[in-house]
């Protein structure tokens, strides 16, 4: 056991995997000889080669598309996208092949490659290497869309989505990379995918989020703990398909919910989260549901200031809690 | 008596009575699903015809035990010499339980069976490109002795995966084979408004691979082609384009009248070029197709196809039950 930054955690789980399976292998920009940009992928080159630690092309569609061909021939392909603001490009692969190749071959072809691309903001990166994406697919059945909250989580779920025979798309905060650090286990361990985890047992209000938020979340239940306000924190982990009975059961718990994300609100998966509540959950409820999100603005700014004020911070999750907990 | 030019490329007598079959065999399934279209039995067809000599050559000229193929959704003729029935095909075209292709869920054209290599599809078109270069990217990475083959039309050629996916061959030097069946019509938009330049197959200078312009009308100039792309491909000396020039001879689907963009005497000099009379003329030349073996050669495919319609007609449907199965694995 020694403690790991996230990117450290991600790192550590590829290579754990590359060393365990022989079908696993690396594919993106930069991921080779310089260990990718944001060294996710550090070392690596060296002690597997170029062969199996592919410095792609620049050309995000071929990075995923040719991912899915060797996944359908039974490789497990990792395909790193750069920033999750340069997916779209590969998004006819994904949504039109990778989620539809299991139910459109009638379970002849699977196709198990799993996307990895860091997203989100407070790194100076503007418009356009700060977006969150997952929205866009949080519709789409046949995907699985998995973001780790902490190291520990990162490692164990990255594992898991390596050898999920269905394709996974793996969204690192990139702010978290090296913002939070824990212990992590040398030994191979799995998260399973598709099933949210408490972060903290409380009794007053519930937070319900995923990603970079949990940590902040936790920060604020801190705060507000001096102040008599008990959180109690659910990380979806996997933000499609939701694990709805886990939502369900935090949500009846206190009653009073705050959901949080990067993202902006309309369209987001927490709108999804929220109707679930509402379809289950009406008669457990103490106050209507409240969400807490990015402005409606295309992204957010590079001027330090304009994108503080875009951002999700403890203070701004606190703020919502001490209303919610009043109301 | 004519010149036999199948000889000298490797392909013996039988072998060629056997692509011309297949090319019959296709031709007349096709124009069976358009009959079931036209007397409201099936919803939609896409057609292979005009194109079964540029499929039937390449599929002849792969290892049909070893190798893959991503085909496109003409490619009758390659996935019957791929080993897919008569009957799977009818299946297809009913929609029914049984289809290997997709049990159906998808429509007709839309190809894939694993057992036969044949990698599945989908109709955004072109997303097949960089599918064949991922398998023969895990050839290479696997130590694996085949090739892949994708296929694909005139207009999907300027789609960006195909840039993205010939690159990335190119590059890597990867045993892939990029067959375009350039049929000259992008459902309606000519090859002169799709295409700048001269034609398709000098774009493989880009990619750093070969580029061969072949007549896709003739079958043994394709399996020439496709050959030596295979040897190559094998050898380790990467991938090839081929542009096989042919004609489509039906509108773009049951759902298109291509009366709007091509007239009817245009129509008909293209059928002057159909590749099926040209390979049966060329058969007869050599002496291998005789009428008394023509006869039977008709009469078994349409006997063929009457049993692969019936049964397909009469089969089932996959239950209700089965809509929300196969989004994961179970």
């Amino acid at each position: 056991m020694s403690e790991l930054t996230y990117i450290q955690a991600i790192r550590m789980a590829m290579e754990e995997e590359l060393q365990r399976d022989d079908n696993v292998f690396i594919v993106g920009e930069d991921v080779g000889t310089k260990g990718g940009v944001f060294k996710a992928t550090e070392g690596l080159y060296d002690m597997y080669g170029e062969d199996r630690v592919i410095d792609a092309p620049l050309a995000e569609s071929a990075i995923v598309g040719v991912g899915i061909g060797a996944a359908m021939y039974g490789m497990r392909p990792i395909a790193e996208i750069q920033f999750a603001d340069f997916i779209f490009p590969a998004v006819n692969q994904i949504v039109s092949e990778a989620a539809k190749i299991r139910y459109r071959s009638n379970n002849d072809w699977n196709c198990p490659i799993t996307i990895r691309a860091p997203y989100g903001g407070g790194i100076a990166g503007a418009l356009y290497h700060s977006q969150s994406v997952e929205a866009m697919f949080n519709s789409h059945p046949g995907l699985k869309v998995v973001i780790p909250s902490s190291p520990y989580d990162a490692k164990g779920l990255l594992k898991a989505a390596i050898r999920d025979n269905d394709p996974v798309l793996f969204f690192e905060h990139k702010r978290a990379y090296r913002l939070l650090k824990e212990e992590v286990p040398e030994e191979d361990y799995l998260i399973p995918i598709g099933k949210a985890d408490i972060k903290r047992e409380g009794t007053d209000v519930t937070v319900i989020t995923y990603g970079l938020s949990v940590h902040q979340a936790k920060q604020a239940a801190t705060e507000l703990e001096k102040e008599g306000i008990d959180v109690h924190i659910l990380d979806l982990r996997t933000v499609y398909p939701l694990d709805q009975e886990a939502i369900i059961e935090a949500a009846s718990k206190t009653g009073k919910v705050l959901l949080v994300t990067e993202d902006n609100k309309e369209g987001s998966v927490i709108g999804e989260v929220a109707a679930i509540i509402a379809e289950h959950c009406l008669f457990e409820l103490d106050a209507p549901v409240r969400r807490l999100a990015a402005p409606e603005i295309p992204a957010m700014p590079y001027a330090h200031p304009l994108e503080k004020e875009f951002l999700i911070t403890e203070e701004k999750i606190a703020a919502s809690l001490r209303e919610l907990a009043r109301f | 008596m004519g010149e036999n030019k199948h000889s000298s490329l490797g392909l013996r007598d039988k072998d060629v009575v056997e692509m011309y079959k297949t090319m019959i065999l296709a031709r007349k399934i096709d124009e069976r699903m358009w009959l079931l279209n036209r007397a409201g039995k099936i919803p939609f067809v896409i057609s292979c015809q005009g194109q079964e000599a540029a499929q039937v050559g390449t599929a002849f000229a792969l290892d049909r035990d070893v190798d893959y193929i991503a085909p496109y959704y003409r490619d009758m003729g390659i996935v019957l010499a791929f080993g897919m029935t008569t009957k799977d095909l009818m299946l297809s075209g009913f929609a029914k339980a049984e289809d290997p292709n997709s049990g159906g869920r998808q429509m007709p054209g839309h190809f894939g069976q694993k057992k036969n290599r044949i990698i599945t599809g989908s109709s955004p078109v072109t997303t097949q490109v960089p599918h064949a270069v991922g398998f023969a990217l895990a050839a290479k990475l696997k130590q694996q002795n085949f090739v892949t083959l994708t296929t694909l039309g005139d207009g999907s050629t300027n789609q960006g995966d195909f840039h993205e996916g010939l690159n990335f061959a190119g590059v890597h030097k990867l045993p892939v084979i990029t067959v375009v069946q350039n049929n000259q019509l992008a459902i309606s938009v000519p090859f002169e408004k799709q295409i700048a330049s001269e034609n398709i197959a000098v774009r493989a200078k880009s990619y750093g691979m070969p580029g061969i312009l072949v007549d896709g009308n003739n079958p043994l100039e394709v399996y020439r082609a496709v050959k030596e792309a295979r040897e190559r491909a094998i050898n380790g000396e990467g991938p090839t384009l081929i542009e096989a020039l042919t004609v489509r001879l039906t509108a773009h689907s049951s759902d298109d009248n291509d009366r709007s963009y091509r007239t009817k005497e245009q129509l008909e000099e293209a059928k002057k070029n159909d590749c099926i009379g040209s390979f049966s003329a060329y058969l007869q030349d050599i002496g291998l197709l005789t009428p008394s073996l023509e006869k039977e050669i008709n009469d078994e495919i349409n006997a063929e196809v009457n049993e692969a319609t019936d049964y397909a007609e009469q089969a089932a449907f996959a239950p209700n039950s089965t809509l929300l199965d196969y989004v994961y694995e179970k």
